[in-house]
């Protein structure tokens, strides 16, 4: 048998799924006392170029209250021809077009490495992706200049047959019918005044689908489904180009002293409802771009005197944040609203202030839309990083997927307890789900983790040597539009946790856990109040890297506003667990004259004048010149021929830094600096201080540059950790 | 009739002959010997004039005569003033006034025309007040005093005299018997002229002398007399025609009127004896043409009535008449009971006897004696009476009785056609009358029917010859004789300008010009008593931004600077001609308050020895009526200079609009037509901007930024909520912005060619453009063409109302009223932002315009209806409203308010504005079309030296974006004699302002109510004078103040109109469309619009310019042989006989046949001669000069379209139950008998 180690990894790469422990205590109050709960952190759509997709549905178990899919684990009769659902232990017969089964013959959902499996719906009309733009127009006419030709390339991206919609706002906001000949129209709302979905819809004179297609029966084809508002590319490419490229700067003069008036939340409003009549439970995207925060209307997030700030997190813990509830409820129910019709809103603000998005993360958060935050729409990290939406796979499909939902089945003896994760519950009961939880589904999401808890059911009996089984049914609309259904199912073994402490003390990841923990911390921290969160999170956890965690901004507000708090949060919660490991304690390279490439140890004694450091936090990629390197830079070594290494070795931490650049979404902040500069500031916060000013030459002066922080370092931190651990063991 | 004395005074003279030959000829002529006529005149005039002679001035011996010449006087009053003033004063006053001092003149003109009688007894004393007014008192009455004088002098004498009035009453009420009487006046005044020609008169006078002895004595007397009141007359006139025409019109007057003056005198006389002659023997009446003769052929018979008519004038026709006299009177008071009244009559005549002259109606009652046999004298009575008060037509009486002859005039008329109707009337009467009377008695019958208090008037012989009652026809076109020559000058107080009618140019001269403010008494009332007694309304009708012909310059304006006009500190008024600069030009005292005030070192100027400034002449302020300021910051809104204007059009694109065409009509013109919005200099591109909404359910904007390709349509579906979605390239200039323009007109139609849409809102429409001008931040005017009521959800939702079965009954008000009030509170925020609204309608069905209309009409705005509009053949009409309506000159969010001298104030307004306070008039627009009623009352006494005085300023922004206040400044006399008042009235004003009061009194009363009370106040009014300035004639005798003589034939018309009498086939709609469009018509445009011009284009001289005289709005002046076009202001007939020559048709139409006319054509064929051509010029200029493009109608004899036609021939009694004006005067004078006893 391999390690654990091994197997966690072969799991994941084929799977997507890690848990905290591998084998499960039996019963609950052990799983109790764990500290660390039994929960799993799954990838509901692992890149998997290697399955292929099985174009046939799967067949399900009998039961009502069941419905899980035919798997490898179930038991199968196969002159009988019948099949024993592993969760519900009911007898299934196989459908007709399995009569050819046999123990030669199988499935390939019976075969054991197909754990995960990915089936193609063939059934019902293939539904187009649908694309809205949501479009800021108050912005300096370089960032909307940037912003047009960046959405214009974009409707090159798009496959041929995907509806695109455009919705433009300022003060007003602009619903663009497309395709029209000669004169370009567009339904104008004002910025102040909500609407729901049916005001919309006879504002709009959009005809009711239900009703239209009720009338022409079932069985008639569906003429292409689109209207004015959401028309074909291919059809409208030019026109729209046309259309973007006439779009002017907000045309309603902004007073000095004032910001402009942006309607934001009634236009995503109008964005929701207008996917909400016309295309409900179809993959559907609202990109929204903004410029700055909403200043009117439903959903702003500050007045447009520029004389009052907007809400700092000062402002939220005096609750002097008079705009954040109501926005954030709005937005809340938008989000809500766009979810439950397996719709994606997209965020991508860039403005140097905030934009609100401590407000509308909720957007983001509930329906698996991206989050990006950049300064302007004029810059590479905008620009790429929504280039690399549209990012292709081998197959030339999108990595991205549209309105999924995953259902978990589970055995009896498990419950889910909840999950964490870009997602929103559809609020449905089961047997699987435990009474006090409210989860059954998420939208869909690419690549990304969410994680939920297992919970034993109260002192079932548990057949020794028995398996706990879990089944995630992903179901999703995939972006050339047909509708697939992927089916993992894993088991893992029960043990008493009294005679095999040593075998689940052994399958416990490491890792995993950590991340499931500090998810868990930022979940909290996002509804309770900081302190208290690290209080818990001390008496949680003792390792390592909770030190980074806590100085993290995931958990600190200081020095960060609540948007940025916000964004960071966001691409915690959902990354893998590389990545967000990254985040917590980020990657430090040394690059020097004196060998290969080195990690090194995230501290202020690695900051050497003679060399260069690579820093990687996810957000950033930091290159750190020493002092020396950077004089010897300022030179001009580099460019002698006679110095060729120096170049090298300048080139060395570039090259790699781009490497990350090129696969990480979003794009990082790219930042270049050198000793005694600026930006050096992103290096020296994450640092360990293990020097400052304060001990620094206790600690002599031959190493490392000293950090002016009173943050404590990680010396301290454990030294006071290890007389808590003691004092509360005792 | 002052005003037609005026011109007579001065044009008379220039024109004297001719009027007089066109005059005599065409009526006379045409009636009979031309030769006769004069002579016919002559003694009219003799006779008159000796009459009055005699009575002003102690004529005792005409007293003699009185007793005939009063009769005839009032005759002669009445007829002779009306007729007489037509054609005889025009000559005489224009002689006389020029010749004679004017002043004398005046008193004497004052006194006699109207005055006539006054004059008599008052000629001095009236002589002295008038004098100093003389002048506006009269031109006119000089003249016609001395018309009156001949006549009237008469009457005077005897009662008119006495009343003063008389003569005026008469005559007033003759008037249309006056046409007879007219006639005879003209001839008169052919006399006059004849004097000015020596030969003619004397050719006259020989003629005359011939005929009757009788008159002969008379006219001596009267001639004597006459000459006398001419001589006196004369001056006074002369003087005051002199101040008013300055130099030019005294100046051409003066000479020769002295002469012809003299002459005249000694004319009279000789016209009196032929006028007595004439009237002794039947050959006079010949001559007399038919009027005389008519009328006395009907009472003594032809013959004698003749001499009757005559007799009239002369002694003779009384003495014989008496007897028949008490007849006519009778019937005049019995009008009531046929029989009594003949009895009655002969009471009448005891007094008449002594006070023949009372009846100076007599003479019409001699007629009617002679006419009827009791019966006839019975409806002679009425008629006489209507004669009476025709009598003047007495004189024309002949005339009046050939009223009553109406059945006769028609043969006559076949004769006399040319004639005027009184002339022809009084032919045709003569004979016919019995038989016609009959006719007329079942008129008058259903026309008690209709008012009650008519009834009697049925029983009674009402009868009355329709040409014996005063005729419109004949006071305009003498208006158009004595007026239409010599430029009105304006800078006499108190002086009547010429009537609506006429041509005339204007020289400012200190009082604004007419065509900015006319008053309906240019001689106000010095206290509220007398006001209240006299029930004449004091209103001003004012014009603010009225165009000007070509020949007139436009107002002057002045910059005061930076401290803007310099105004009186207490009331505020502007700087103007009646401010007083007194402490050697250091202050100035106000006209207004009296208050004074510092002059402004900046504006000081010495003053000369008659304390005037030096540079008074250099200032427009300062001797013009009318001028404007430039108005500083402090004038503007939010004190900042305004932005240029914006013309937003919003046109409904829903399925009936598009269908009908209006939507690619409307882009296809404007496309144009944007070429030629308002702007003050013409070499430079207009400064207003333009924006574009279509709307059916939802609105649609359009963003026609220069930089666009193409433009961008903006829907806005919040309709409940309405907002304005972009600002920026909504409103643009239009040379920049062409191409995108011109794109977005040619797309618009295709856009919605196959709209499904019929639903509409309109509420949000206007909220769209009132709020595209807030965000704009500037005035400006809607366009909003819009097609069905509008029931689509949204503010300002409307439902369909429309129940006949409320007409008629106490709720009918509530059809005129909003049906919601959220259009008023809309209307109100429009005007708050200066936002003007013109709706255009193209109604299929009921659009509720009650409700629609209320923005625009509160706005300044203007509505036009098109219902069952089709491309083809209302295009031509839509297309040119809608070019005049943009490119009319016009000022936004603009302030009116009518500062007026102690005494007097404005307390009500009637238009389309809307009032926040009781004070300012707000129009968030005002263009050249717009006219302001502004009624007043007293608050204290006025004095008649001071005059009273109005300023109306008009604060608003020029369609440059400049802001202005445009001045107009009005004095008129004041009097303590309610005989002035009465001479001073213009009927047209009058009219207007009770269209208006009336029209809007709808709102609130019940319509019957409304009715009433107009009949009510106009009796009092006629009564008033009646009782206190024609007292001494009969009770029974109907008499009208010259002035007044119209007044009852226009108020029937009011009271007929569509909006207070609707007939089946009137919608609501189509009533509150005329309600609101009447409420801010001008006088020229009310007064054709309620008494159509009605023209026998078969009598076109193709040769000359002038238009032909227009006939009478009666069926029975229509010729089954003519062609005829009839022009109401909104519509154009052109009516066809069923026997027109074939060679007129082949002229006019292209075909020779009748039956081959097509009626559904809206314009006359292209047709290469002279007739053709002639006949379409025409049309043309007659829609030139209305405000909204009228669409031509043909009508064929017998055609079922000859039922609308025949609507507007208002004389008749119509389908309706409106009551013909025969039947309405019978009425009238019942009402003033009733109120008078």
């Amino acid at each position: 048998m391999t390690t654990f180690p091994e197997f966690i990894q072969q799991n994941e790469d084929r799977d997507g799924v890690r848990f905290s422990w591998n084998v499960w205590p039996s019963s609950r109050l052990e799983a109790t006392r764990m500290v660390v709960p039994v929960a799993s952190l799954f990838t509901p759509l692992k890149e998997r170029p290697d399955l292929p997709p099985i174009q046939y549905e799967p067949v399900l178990c009998s039961r009502a209250t069941c419905r899980a899919v035919l798997n490898p684990l179930c038991q199968v009769d196969y002159r009988a021809k019948l099949w024993a659902c592993n969760f519900c232990y009911q007898r299934n017969q196989f459908p007709p077009t399995y009569a050819g089964i046999s123990e030669v013959n199988q499935p390939a959902e019976l075969l054991p490495q197909f754990s995960t499996i990915e089936y193609v719906v063939q059934r019902g009309p293939q539904m187009p992706l649908n694309f809205l733009y949501v479009v800021d127009t108050c912005m300096e006419d370089e960032d909307l200049q940037a912003l047009k030709e960046s959405l214009q390339m974009s409707l090159s991206l798009l496959p041929p047959t995907a509806l695109v919609g455009l919705i433009t706002f300022g003060r007003m906001i602009q619903v663009h019918e497309l395709g029209c000949e000669g004169i370009s129209k567009s339904y104008v709302f004002r910025g102040t005044k909500d609407l729901n979905a049916k005001q919309l819809q006879e504002m709009l004179g959009l005809t009711k689908p239900a009703a239209a297609q009720a009338g022409r029966g079932p069985q008639q084809p569906q003429a292409p489904p689109s209207n004015r508002f959401l028309q074909p590319v291919q059809k409208i490419d030019m026109n729209l180009t046309d259309l973007l490229g006439e779009l002017q700067r907000d045309p309603w003069p902004v007073t000095q002293g004032k910001r402009p008036l942006r309607s934001l939340g009634v236009a995503l409003s109008i964005a929701v409802g207008l996917l909400e009549c016309t295309f409900p439970n179809t993959g559907a995207r609202i990109m929204t771009f903004i410029g700055g925060p909403a200043t009117q209307g439903p959903g702003m997030v500050v007045g447009d005197e520029l004389k009052t700030p907007i809400r700092s997190w000062h402002d939220i813990e005096k609750d002097n944040a008079k705009f954040m509830k109501k926005a954030t409820k709005h937005y809340e129910a938008l989000a809500n609203r766009a979810a439950a019709n397996g719709h994606i809103i997209d965020i991508y603000a860039c403005a140097l202030d905030q934009t609100g998005l401590a407000e509308m993360k909720c957007c983001t958060n509930y329906t698996g839309g991206y989050m990006v935050m950049a300064d302007s729409f004029n810059t590479s990290l905008f620009k790429q990083t929504f280039q690399r939406v549209f990012t292709k796979d081998v197959q030339g499909s999108f990595k991205m997927a549209f309105a999924g939902t995953l259902e978990i089945k589970t055995s009896r003896e498990i419950k889910i307890s909840g999950a964490i994760g870009p997602c929103t519950s559809l609020n449905a009961k089961g047997p699987c789900v435990s009474e006090n939880v409210n989860f059954g589904f998420i939208t869909f999401l690419e690549c990304l983790f969410f994680s939920f808890y297992l919970f034993l059911q109260h002192n079932a009996p548990i057949p020794q040597g028995g398996r706990g089984a879990i089944q995630y049914v992903t179901q999703y609309q995939h972006s050339s539009g047909q509708r697939r259904i992927r089916v993992t199912t894993i088991a893992r073994n029960w043990a008493d946790a009294q005679t095999q402490i040593q075998n689940i003390a052994a399958s416990f990841d490491q890792e995993a856990a950590a991340i499931l923990m500090a998810r868990l911390a930022v979940y909290r921290a996002e509804s309770e109040e900081g302190p208290d969160v690290l209080r818990w999170l001390d008496r949680q956890l003792i390792r390592l890297f909770m030190f980074h965690l806590r100085r993290s901004p995931f958990l600190q507000v200081f020095n960060n506003s609540p948007d940025e708090s916000s964004y960071y949060r966001h691409h915690f919660m959902r990354q893998d667990l590389t990545q967000s490991l990254i985040m917590i304690q980020p990657i430090l390279y040394a690059y020097s004259f004196s060998g290969p490439p080195e990690p090194v140890l995230l501290d202020s004694s690695s900051i050497l004048p003679d060399r260069i450091l690579l820093m990687d936090t996810f957000f950033q990629i930091l290159i750190y010149h020493g002092e020396t390197v950077s004089q010897w830079r300022k030179a001009g070594y580099q460019d002698m021929p006679e110095y060729e290494n120096f170049r090298h070795l300048l080139q060395a931490p570039v090259d790699d830094a781009q490497e990350i650049l090129h696969s990480r979404f979003p794009m990082p902040r790219y930042i270049d600096t050198e000793h005694g500069g600026s930006q050096a500031r992103f290096l020296l916060s994450k640092v360990n201080p293990s020097q400052t000013h304060n001990n620094m030459y206790a600690w002599g002066q031959e190493s490392g540059a000293p950090i002016l922080t009173d943050d404590v370092s990680l010396q301290v931190f454990m030294d006071h950790l290890k007389k808590l651990a003691v004092s509360s063991a005792a | 009739m002052n005003v037609n004395q005026q011109p007579h005074m001065a044009s008379p003279y220039g024109q004297p002959q001719p009027g007089y030959q066109g005059y005599p000829q065409s009526g006379y002529g045409g009636q009979q010997v031309p030769g006769g006529y004069p002579a016919q005149f002559a003694p009219y005039n003799g006779p008159a004039s000796a009459y009055q002679p005699g009575p002003p001035q102690g004529y005792s011996p005409y007293a003699s005569f009185p007793s005939k010449a009063l009769a005839a006087n009032l005759v002669s009053d009445l007829s002779s003033s009306s007729p007489l003033d037509l054609g005889v004063r025009g000559p005489p006053t224009s002689g006389a006034p020029p010749v004679s001092a004017a002043q004398a003149y005046s008193q004497f003109g004052q006194g006699e025309v109207q005055n006539g009688p006054p004059a008599m007894g008052p000629p001095p004393q009236r002589s002295p007040v008038s004098q100093p007014y003389s002048q506006g008192a009269m031109n006119l009455t000089g003249p016609q005093p001395q018309y009156n004088q001949q006549f009237g002098a008469p009457p005077t004498s005897m009662q008119q005299m006495t009343t003063q009035m008389a003569g005026m009453q008469v005559g007033s009420t003759v008037p249309s018997p006056a046409g007879p009487g007219y006639a005879p006046p003209t001839i008169s005044q052919a006399p006059v002229s004849a004097a000015y020609t020596p030969s003619d008169p004397s050719s006259y006078a020989p003629t005359p002398t011939v005929p009757s002895q009788p008159p002969p004595a008379e006219r001596v007397p009267q001639s004597t007399p006459s000459q006398p009141y001419y001589g006196a007359p004369a001056q006074q006139p002369f003087p005051t025609a002199a101040p008013p025409f300055s130099a030019p019109g005294p100046a051409q007057a003066p000479a020769p009127p002295l002469a012809s003056q003299q002459s005249f005198p000694q004319g009279p006389p000789p016209s009196q004896p032929p006028f007595s002659s004439a009237p002794p023997q039947a050959p006079p009446t010949a001559s007399y043409g038919g009027p005389l003769p008519p009328v006395q052929a009907p009472h003594p018979r032809a013959p004698p009535p003749t001499s009757q008519p005559s007799a009239f004038p002369g002694g003779p026709p009384p003495t014989s008449t008496p007897s028949q006299y008490p007849g006519p009177p009778m019937p005049q008071q019995s009008p009531v009971s046929q029989p009594s009244p003949f009895h009655s009559g002969p009471p009448p005549l005891p007094t008449t006897a002594g006070g023949f002259p009372p009846q100076g109606g007599a003479p019409p009652r001699p007629l009617h004696p002679g006419m009827q046999g009791p019966p006839l004298a019975s409806q002679g009575p009425l008629m006489s009476q209507a004669n009476h008060v025709a009598p003047p037509q007495p004189g024309m009486l002949p005339g009046q009785p050939t009223a009553g002859m109406a059945g006769p005039p028609p043969p006559q008329q076949p004769g006399m056609q040319g004639y005027p109707p009184q002339q022809n009337g009084a032919f045709g009467q003569v004979r016919g009358p019995q038989p016609g009377y009959a006719g007329q008695y079942p008129g008058q019958q259903n026309y008690g029917a209709a008012p009650p208090a008519q009834a009697p008037a049925p029983s009674a012989p009402k009868r009355l010859d329709p040409d014996s009652i005063p005729s419109p026809i004949q006071v305009i076109e003498d208006d158009k004789a004595n007026k239409g020559s010599e430029p009105f000058v304006t800078g006499v107080r108190g002086q009547a300008p010429p009537l609506v009618t006429t041509n005339f140019q204007v020289k400012d001269q200190g009082n604004a010009s007419p065509r900015f403010i006319r008053c309906t008494s240019y001689n106000m009332p010095c206290t509220s008593d007398m006001a209240k007694q006299s029930q004449v309304p004091l209103a001003a009708v004012i014009k603010p931004l009225a165009t000007l012909p070509p020949d007139e310059i436009p107002p002057y304006i002045v910059d005061h600077g930076e401290g803007g006009p310099i105004r009186c500190n207490r009331c505020k008024a502007y700087m103007c001609p009646y401010m007083q600069f007194i402490e050697g030009g250091r202050r100035f005292q106000c006209g207004f308050c009296s208050c004074v005030t510092e002059v402004p070192p900046h504006y000081f100027q010495h003053l000369d020895h008659t304390g005037k400034r030096v540079d008074c002449c250099d200032r427009p302020e300062l001797s013009m009526g009318s001028y404007e300021f430039m108005a500083t910051v402090d004038y503007c809104k939010n004190n900042k200079i305004p932005q240029p204007p914006a013309f937003i059009f919003l046109i409904d694109v829903s399925y009936n609009a598009v269908k009908n065409g209006m939507v690619r009509m409307v882009c296809q013109e404007l496309k144009t037509l944007l070429d030629y919005l308002p702007r003050e200099n013409p070499d430079v591109q207009s400064n207003i901007r333009v924006g574009f909404v279509t709307y059916n359910k939802v609105l649609h904007f359009y963003n026609v930024k220069a930089s666009l390709a193409q433009p961008q349509m903006m829907v806005v579906s919040d309709v409940a909520d309405m907002f304005v979605p972009l600002l920026d390239g909504f409103l643009v200039n239009v040379s920049e912005s062409r191409v995108v323009i011109e794109s977005l007109l040619d797309q618009i139609p295709d856009m919605f060619a196959d709209t499904r849409e019929t639903e509409t809102v309109f509420g949000p429409v206007i909220q769209a453009g009132l709020e595209a001008l807030k965000a704009a931040d500037c005035a400006g005017k809607l366009f909003v063409f819009h097609s069905s009521l509008p029931i689509a959800e949204a503010p300002g939702k409307l439902k369909n109302r429309e129940d006949k079965k409320l007409v008629g009954t106490d709720k009918e008000k509530s059809l005129f009223q909003p049906q919601i009030s959220f259009y008023a509170n809309l209307a109100k925020e429009c005007v708050t932002q200066g936002c003007c609204v013109d709706l255009f309608l193209f109604p299929n069905q009921y659009v509720d315009v009650a409700t629609l209309g209320v923005v625009p009409t509160s706005t300044g705005g203007s509505v036009y209806k098109y219902t069952y509009f089709q491309a083809q053949s209302d295009q031509e009409r839509f297309l040119n409203d809608l070019r005049k309506d943009v490119q009319k000159p016009m000022g936004f969010d603009a302030v009116m308010r009518v500062r007026t001298s102690t005494g007097i104030r404005a307390t009500d307004f009637f238009g389309s504005f809307y009032m926040s306070n009781t004070t300012d008039v707000e129009l968030a627009g005002l263009d050249c079309d717009k006219t302001v009623t502004v009624e007043f009352r007293h608050d204290d006494k006025l004095s008649e030296e001071t005059g009273a005085l109005m300023q109306c300023a008009v604060l608003y922004t020029s369609c440059t974006g400049q802001r202005r206040l445009r001045i107009h400044n009005m004095a008129v006399n004041c009097c303590a004699q309610l005989a002035d008042l009465y001479r001073n009235c213009e009927t047209d004003t009058i009219i207007n302002y009770f269209a208006k009061y009336a029209y809007r009194s709808i709102l609130n009363n019940p319509t019957k109510n409304v009715r009433d009370s107009l009949v009510n106040q106009c009796a009092q009014i006629l009564a008033c004078y009646r009782k206190n300035c024609a007292s001494p004639s009969s009770a029974g005798q109907l008499i009208l103040p010259e002035c007044m003589k119209l007044l009852p034939v226009y108020l029937n018309c009011v009271l007929k109109s569509d909006v207070l009498h609707p007939g089946a086939d009137v919608s609501l709609d189509d009533r509150a469309y005329l309600r609101q469009l009447v409420s801010a018509m001008d006088v020229t445009e009310s007064h054709v619009f309620f008494y159509p011009r009605l023209l026998p284009v078969h009598k076109l001289d193709v040769e000359s310019d002038a238009l032909p005289v227009a006939i009478r709005d009666s069926e029975e002046r229509l010729s089954k042989g003519g062609v005829y076009l009839l022009e109401t202001g909104l519509n154009l007939f052109l009516w066809v006989g069923a026997n027109a020559q074939q060679e007129l048709l082949q002229n006019i139409f292209g075909t020779p046949a009748f039956s081959q006319i097509d009626p559904s054509m809206t314009s006359l064929p292209v047709l290469e001669n002279p007739y053709s051509k002639r006949l379409r010029e025409i049309i043309e200029s007659f829609r030139m000069q209305r405000s909204r493009y009228m669409k031509l109608m043909v009508v064929k004899q017998e055609d079922k379209l000859e039922l609308i036609f025949k609507h507007f021939l208002v004389e008749d009694k119509n389908n309706s139950g409106g009551a013909s004006y025969v039947d309405f005067l019978c009425h009238m004078h019942k009402e003033i008998r009733q109120l008078l006893s």
